[in-house]
């Protein structure tokens, strides 16, 4: 007799449904799993064999071949724990084969027999939701994050024994203790307000700017110029997630083993990396099981790389590919697996090693040679890709004194105005495949439609006339004087907005 | 004679009756040679079926069954072939089948008996 039943393997973010089928023989005692498990699945025999003595729905002494097919894909995790044991058990009888043969499961077996929370529940049941499933069966831990996926039935079971009594499993209930997993602190609001900056109005523009167009930001600044602050505010002005993006934002941190809770994330994430991060830990890696780096943590919210020439150049560069496409593809011998990673970019630098040059009120001490290559650890073709580039400066006592007379603007205000600059961004390009100023190609800004008079790009023409900007600059430049208009709820950039937008363009080559 | 060697002669008569009563014709019991002992040689039909007989009083240290490894089947299948060599013509096809008997203190005696196991 065979059971047969389902689980989910995860690649990236996409999920593959492996049918996991047991077959019992009439020969010695052992339990063979075939199919390409890695080490941890492959442990799943022992784990399966004790878990099913102890929690009283012992497996026959009889040989018990288990296979995992596709056997061509690699399988990796403890996961597949609960499927192997409820097909084992259907073959040998013991619950019914027909009731597993619906159901998708996934779990890990405690050697008691209770079922342990696994990571990755989330995006695995939308991938059990794709395939057309609509019953899954995880660990009570896991339960508020499998409801999270519209139109399934979750059965949540604390233990095997509760799971075979689900499946027809004649046995008596034995409460058991559920074991879950640490609840999700409330989340700490660390932006903090806008309403805090002082002093630093051109800066909180520039934030609204970029918050508006999605532009990726660069801010350059002495230390004690407010350039963590700005970006820790920078995700509290974007708008909600929208329902697909929340699912994929907590998929993620499903993914990456972080608490997801009993709803979905619904505000925009902040991932701050430290400068020592390698290139695997801003976009992921690993060889059996790939897992999410920052930067797909980053997705749909901000990724903030403070003292960016401190990275090394090699992590830098790993993000060019998902800046310009907007998926993280990590490729290994035996699978590609992809991310989601449009990210918002924000990379704070210091002018020169010791920090002052530049400064009004302190000298700088550095030698010209080691200035210069100080930035130049960021590379030409990354900075290209940063549509506003900007100077923050120290804030003066003369600020100081005028910050408490004016006030100032806060973040709920600030997200207002952003949500507002997006709708109008959207509806203008309703009839194209971009919803953000910052993903339209050049082309099409300069095309018929949005072309804009030669009297309000004087200015920028004479830029590129005197090779101020390249031609990719331009149509940057073009970008962010489209959220400037949309900010400033205008239907079509004037000469102003394109005089601004130059301005937050050039402030790398003052 | 040890209790567990006494053990292991009841688990043996018992598997013999069993077998006997399944249709089986035993041809030899505890036969020995230089290697080491067959339980039981029995016949079933053209088929001759070379019986290890595994006896515990107690699953506490595990199932009978579980105490024949690949070694002790290895040498079960070097027992057969030299069983053959000793009695020339005595069949063509032959089988290993494996006999687990539980003896406990109080209750019923089990008896399961596997076929084919190599």
């Amino acid at each position: 007799m065979i059971g047969r039943t389902y689980a989910v393997s995860l690649l990236g973010l996409e999920g593959a449904i492996v049918e996991i089928e047991a077959d019992l023989s009439n020969n010695l005692p052992g339990f063979v799993l075939i199919g390409l498990p890695d080490t941890a699945l492959g442990e799943a025999k022992d784990r399966v064999r004790a878990a099913a003595t102890n929690s009283g729905c012992g497996l026959p002494n009889r040989k018990i071949t288990v296979n995992l097919s596709p056997a061509a894909l690699p399988k990796h995790g403890s996961g597949f724990d609960l499927g192997i044991a409820v097909a084992a058990l259907a073959a040998s009888g013991t619950i019914s084969a027909e009731s597993i043969d619906r159901v998708l499961h996934i779990g890990e077996l405690g050697l008691d027999g209770r079922l342990r929370p696994v990571n990755g529940v989330l995006p695995a049941v939308l991938a059990a939701s794709r395939a057309g499933f609509t019953t899954v069966m995880v660990p009570s831990g896991n339960a508020d994050e499998a409801s999270l996926v519209p139109d399934m039935r979750v059965i949540a079971v604390p233990s095997l024994r509760d799971a075979a009594i689900w499946h027809g499993g004649e046995f008596e209930t034995e409460p058991v203790e559920v074991i879950t997993r640490p609840a999700p602190e409330a989340a700490p609001d660390t932006g903090g307000d806008l309403a805090d900056m002082i002093g630093s109005s051109d800066a909180i523009d520039a934030m609204l700017v970029a918050a508006a167009g999605g532009h990726h930001v660069f801010l350059l600044g002495p230390p004690g110029a407010g350039k963590t602050m700005l970006a820790a505010r920078l995700p509290g002005l974007l708008p909600d997630l929208d329902p697909q993006a929340a699912l994929e934002v907590s998929s993620i941190r499903s993914l990456a083993g972080l608490p997801v809770g009993s709803s979905l994330t619904t505000r925009p994430p902040l991932e701050a990396p430290h400068h020592t991060a390698t290139a695997a830990a801003l976009v992921g890696g690993g060889s059996s099981q790939i897992r999410p780096g920052a930067a797909a943590r980053a997705s749909d919210g901000v990724l903030f790389l403070d003292e960016a020439p401190e990275f090394a150049p090699a992590a830098l560069d790993a993000l060019r590919q998902p800046l310009e496409s907007g998926v993280i593809s990590i490729h290994r011998a035996n699978a590609i697996a992809h991310f989601p990673g449009r990210f918002q970019l924000v990379m704070a630098a210091n002018p020169c090693p010791c920090g002052q040059w530049g400064a009004r009120d302190s000298e700088c001490t550095c030698p010209p040679n080691s200035r210069r290559r100080y930035l130049a650890r960021l590379s030409g073709p990354l900075l290209d890709r940063i549509d506003i580039q900007f100077r923050v400066e120290r804030i003066t006592s003369a600020q100081l004194r005028l910050a408490g007379e004016r006030p100032s603007l806060s973040t709920a205000d600030a997200r207002a105005r952003v949500t507002a600059a997006r709708q109008r961004a959207a509806a203008r390009l309703e009839t194209t495949p971009w919803r953000l100023n910052s993903h339209v190609p050049g082309s099409y800004l300069r095309g018929r439609e949005l072309r804009l008079a030669p009297k309000v790009t004087a200015g920028l023409d004479r830029a590129l006339e005197r090779g101020g900007i390249t031609m990719r600059g331009y149509d940057r430049v073009l970008r962010v004087a489209w959220s400037l208009a949309d900010l400033a709820d205008d239907s079509r950039p004037d000469d102003t907005h394109v005089g601004q937008a130059l301005y937050l363009r050039k402030a790398m080559s003052q | 004679m040890a209790a567990k060697d006494e053990l292991g002669a009841h688990g043996e008569t018992l598997a013999a009756d069993h077998l006997i009563r399944s249709g089986l014709e035993i041809l030899d019991r505890n036969w020995r040679c230089s290697q080491g002992e067959l339980d039981i040689v029995a016949r079933e039909r053209d088929e001759l079926v070379f019986v290890e007989v595994k006896t515990r009083s107690s699953v506490l240290f595990g199932h009978p069954f579980e105490s024949i490894t690949a070694t002790k089947l290895a040498r079960l299948r070097r027992l057969a072939a030299a069983w053959c060599d000793d009695h020339p013509g005595s069949g063509s096809s032959v089988r290993i089948d494996a006999v687990a008997v539980i003896v406990p203190s109080r209750g019923t005696v089990e008896i399961e008996h596997l076929k084919c196991i190599s």
